[in-house]
């Protein structure tokens, strides 16, 4: 491939742009934001709105007060039934494995051993509650990519403060050059007759333990 | 003509902007598939429903379309330089630019890229953009098999089919032939396999886990490209995007030169149009951010492709260019009366429905799509839905103008309907002949049996085909004001 | 007020008895209707069928004939929706503002018959009788284009006499779409199917609406099927009354 300043094409489409656009004024007018930017919904409503919008698409939602993490960690972990989980670096969960339960770290684990373990339990960027979103941006506890998508089953570690209630909020307290993940429920497909269901590659299975809610 | 204002169109013999047949004659056909007439009424029905549903929720809808217009609006008056910001940024970040001037080149460069890792096989993410081009038939003539990953682009690719929605590309198939089709064309199913989405989606699933985890190049499409920060977005439901995005060690985007977006914050703005006019959901399952590569995490190679292939030909036309703008999001193919009876397959583009019928005219040059903009009642559905406001009935009205100019340009002799419409013109820009033609015209009152007209001869005859038409009056209203009220203003016949 | 009359060439050739209701209806109401003879036709189906050069001296004739007119009232969605939406735009295509700027001065005061008695008149009871089961069909033009809203439904409501059934699935298209039911005949014939199958599906003796053009064709296949319901203009149901039903 040419260098960017001698490739033919770059040259041909830009020189083409230029014509398309003409010589003259390239004014478009302003850009009116007159869409809401904030909701102005206290905690209790956030943590509410968006329990609401992850059970609407069957992920189930626990809830403990701060200081309780572990323990629900370990509850979710026994009926789930997970043995072996993928726990990413600065997780920082103060719990030791649940007896039976083994903590895989993520040594960069390969495609086929993510698939072998039962689970990850990773922590979020934050969450929207209007859309019942959590999104991952690779942050501590959080892990690569791949860790919370293998696994079959997505166990989610939030703070009542990461909250936030519409997506505007979210784009601004996120960093663009990280990687990010935004989820919205387990996966799903309606291609086949519009028929939707639910697990296709992704988790299949999503739950997220609020902290201090 | 070959280029607009010396932009060159999408090339021919290359890709899927062209159809075989024009589209009155692709659409009888379809109209009389049942099962297509089924499947799509009852699919546009309930994906309907649910837009109108969550698009109700939101008190300020009609703000975020306002932006939506106005940030691709801007985008496009200044996208050279939007375009080289985004490949500073990509490149900053450890990724490659590749520019294509069209299909043909965007398919080299992919090749060559592919060839490069020693990989005979790709998974891909559903892309339009790619089957716009015909990539996996490039793909596949140097001998590299492109996997698709999505459901209904692997239920296309396994019945050796077309898609025909941009969303549900398989909605013309039944669950029954869907099975069929696994049936007999996945190696490792289980032959007790019945019917059922769920049973189905999960043999896709255990069809795909393999080749997803020992993958090494994937190649996708992107829904945006944030110039500010060199970020491409990926929208999904399945999660088959996140592993193509995110396990293979090559990454191949591509990308028509549209898809760019100025700035970071402007996702909050189409994070909301897009999952809420597609898929009628408050937001879509998984969507994947990345900028260029990341160490230990995700891809290590990136490559950006970015596609012109007659976007810069649609750009030269002042008028035209505002179906640029699109968002692939099909809202307006799920209110599109037209669309919902023909399907897909009778547009034969890509892009098909109301927004095909206006992109894929300015991508091919008219001529070549030249009955798509008239495959419309104008009757306006499609605008309220878009998300972004494109007009796409004045776009419809336009492109016909420019294929009526761009043939009386190119013919010696007239057409007939060229003709009759200049005579129409001429008659009725006077009252005098305009009130002789009326007058002629009642000769026309013969034909009529109790008011009614049975039978016109050809083209009316289409109109008698189904309907019976009204026999000319007594007299006419001038000439009944005549009678009535005197003279009439002004001259009159 | 004096009210000048668009009849459109439509309702001028084929269905006059919509002009002739319109004049009776605005007469009963007090007002002057005239109608200057100078007047062809808005050009909306050389438009629509891409030859707008054609069109270009029916946008003239629209502006030279109503442009000194106080008021223009038009029985027909789509023709208002034409003047108002693309003579200015035929004209500027052919480089001439001036005309363009007439043509916006002259669309300003052209309104739909139901904009015309709701906004400018402000009537909604026009003092009609129309003792029949009607169902009201609520043309492409006047919904999204003039945005006319519930203006012909309220004018409706206050007929005397009226059984007024709601049409299914009223805001999908026809299928008529001017030349559109030529050049795509088999694609207008199947959303004509199902724009009968509603209007039949409520039992109402007649079909209204603002357009003849889409009644023409709603009407054309129901008369087709000898299905025992007819179309009627909404002019000819305001304009009647008891004693000249």
């Amino acid at each position: 491939m040419a260098p960017r300043a001698e490739d033919p094409a770059r040259a041909e489409v830009l020189a083409r742009i230029r014509a398309a656009l003409g010589a003259g004024t390239r004014d478009a007018g302003e850009i009116p934001r007159a869409y809401r930017t904030g909701a102005g919904l206290g905690t209790e409503e956030l943590i509410g709105l968006l329990t609401e919008r992850l059970n609407d698409y069957g992920t189930a939602v626990r809830r403990c007060p701060d200081g309780g993490v572990a323990g629900a960690v370990r509850a979710a972990l026994a009926e789930r039934g997970a043995r072996r989980v993928v726990v990413p670096a600065g997780l920082a969960l103060d719990v030791a494995a649940p007896d039976g339960v083994t903590f895989l770290a993520d040594d960069n684990l390969s495609p086929d051993a993510l698939d072998a373990a039962d689970g990850v339990i990773t922590t979020a960027a934050l969450a929207i509650a209007e859309t019942g979103t959590i999104i991952l941006d690779a942050g501590p506890g959080q892990g690569r990519r791949a860790v919370s998508l293998v696994p079959d089953y997505h166990l989610c570690v939030l703070h009542a403060g990461q909250i936030v209630a519409i997506v505007p909020e979210a784009l601004g307290r996120l960093d663009p050059r990280r990687p990010c993940t935004w989820i919205s429920g387990p996966s799903a497909t309606s291609d086949i007759e519009l028929d939707r269901v639910q697990g296709v590659h992704g988790p299949r299975t999503l739950e997220v333990i609020l902290v201090g809610a | 003509m070959s280029t607009f204002l010396g932009m060159p169109y999408a090339p021919r013999g290359v890709g899927h902007l062209r159809g075989e047949q024009p589209f009155p004659v692709a659409a009888r056909a379809a109209l009389a598939d049942t099962q297509l007439r089924r499947n799509l009424g009852r699919a546009t029905t309930t994906i309907r429903a649910k837009r109108a549903a969550v698009v109700a929720e939101l008190p300020d809808w009609e703000e975020l379309r306002a932006a939506g217009e106005a940030i691709k609006r801007h985008t496009l008056a200044h996208l050279d330089r939007y375009l080289e910001q985004l490949e500073d940024q990509v490149t900053a970040r450890g990724g490659t630019v590749h520019w294509a001037r069209d299909a043909n080149e965007a398919n080299r460069i992919v090749t060559g890229l592919v060839r490069g890792t020693g990989a005979t096989e790709v998974v891909k993410v559903k892309s339009i953009v790619t089957d716009e081009i015909g990539l996996n038939e490039a793909l596949a003539g140097a001998g590299i098999t492109a996997h698709e990953t999505d459901l209904a682009e692997l239920i296309v690719q396994l019945g050796h089919d077309r898609p025909s929605h941009i969303l549900v590309p398989a909605i013309h198939l039944g669950r029954a032939e869907i099975r069929e089709i696994f049936l007999r064309e996945m190696g490792d199913v289980d032959p007790g396999l019945t019917d059922a989405p769920a049973a189905l989606a999960e043999a896709a699933r255990l069809h795909l886990r393999r080749r997803f985890l020992s993958a090494r190049v994937g190649i996708s499409g992107a829904n945006f490209a944030v110039a500010e920060t060199g970020t491409l977005c990926v929208v999904e439901s399945e999660g088959n995007g996140r592993m193509c995005l995110t396990l293979p060690g090559t990454l191949i985007t591509v990308m028509g030169i549209e898809k760019v977006i100025p700035s970071w914050r402007d996702l909050e703005v189409f994070l909301q149009l897009l999952p809420r006019s597609s898929t009628g959901e408050r937001m879509n399952p998984y969507t994947s951010m990345w900028t260029g590569v990341t160490p230990g995490d995700g891809p290590q190679r990136f490559h950006l492709v970015l596609l012109d292939n007659g976007r810069t030909a649609a750009l030269a036309d002042p008028a035209g260019r505002q179906a640029l703008h699109c968002i692939r999001c099909s809202a307006c193919l799920n209110v599109c009366p037209v669309y919902e009876r023909t399907g897909g397959h009778a547009y034969g583009s890509v892009y098909p429905g109301p927004i095909g019928a206006v992109l894929s005219p300015q991508l091919t040059g008219v001529a070549d799509n030249a009955s798509l903009p008239y495959a419309s009642s104008l009757c306006g559905a499609c605008y309220d839905a878009c998300p972004v406001r494109i007009d796409i009935p004045s776009l419809l009205v336009h492109l016909r103008a420019r294929h009526v100019e761009e043939a009386a340009r190119a013919r010696r002799v007239p057409s007939a309907e060229a003709v009759a419409m200049a005579a129409a013109s001429w008659v009725m820009a006077s009252p005098a002949r305009y009130a002789a033609a009326q007058r002629a015209g009642r000769a026309g009152r013969a034909l009529g049996r109790g008011g009614r007209i049975r039978r016109l001869p050809p083209p009316l005859s289409a109109w008698t085909a189904a309907r019976d038409a009204p026999a000319p009056p007594a007299q006419t209203f001038r000439e009944w004001w005549r009678r009535e009220r005197g003279d009439t203003d002004g001259t009159a016949g | 007020m004096r009210i000048a009359l668009f009849v459109t060439c439509l309702v001028d050739g084929l269905f006059p008895q919509v002009g002739q209701a319109t004049v009776r209806l605005l007469e009963r109401l007090g007002h002057e209707v005239t109608f200057p003879g100078a007047q062809t036709c808005c050009g909306q189906m050389h438009t629509n069928t891409g030859y707008l050069r054609g069109a270009l001296p029916l946008v003239r004739r629209y502006a030279d004939v109503f442009e000194d007119c106080e008021l223009v009232v038009v029985p027909s969605g789509s023709c208002t929706g034409s003047v108002r939406h693309q003579h200015a735009m035929v004209a500027r295509r052919f480089g001439d503002e001036a005309l363009a700027r007439r043509a916006e001065a002259v669309a300003a005061r052209t309104y739909e018959l139901s904009e015309l008695l709701v906004d400018v008149l402000g009537v909604e009871d026009v003092g009609a009788y129309y003792p029949h089961r009607v169902t009201y069909h609520p043309t492409c033009h006047s919904l999204r284009l003039l945005r006319a809203g519930d203006r012909p439904l309220r004018l409706l409501r206050k007929v005397a006499g009226i059984d007024l059934v709601e049409l299914p699935d009223a805001e999908v298209c026809c299928g008529f779409g001017g030349t559109f039911a030529i050049k795509n005949g088999a694609v207008s014939t199947a959303m004509l199917a199902d724009k009968m199958r509603s209007v039949l599906a409520t039992g109402a003796e007649m079909c209204t609406a603002g357009d003849s053009s889409c009644l023409m064709h709603i009407g054309g296949g129901l008369s087709r099927l000898n299905a025992g319901t007819a179309t009627v203009h909404l002019a000819e149901i305001l304009a009647a009354t008891q004693d000249s039903p």
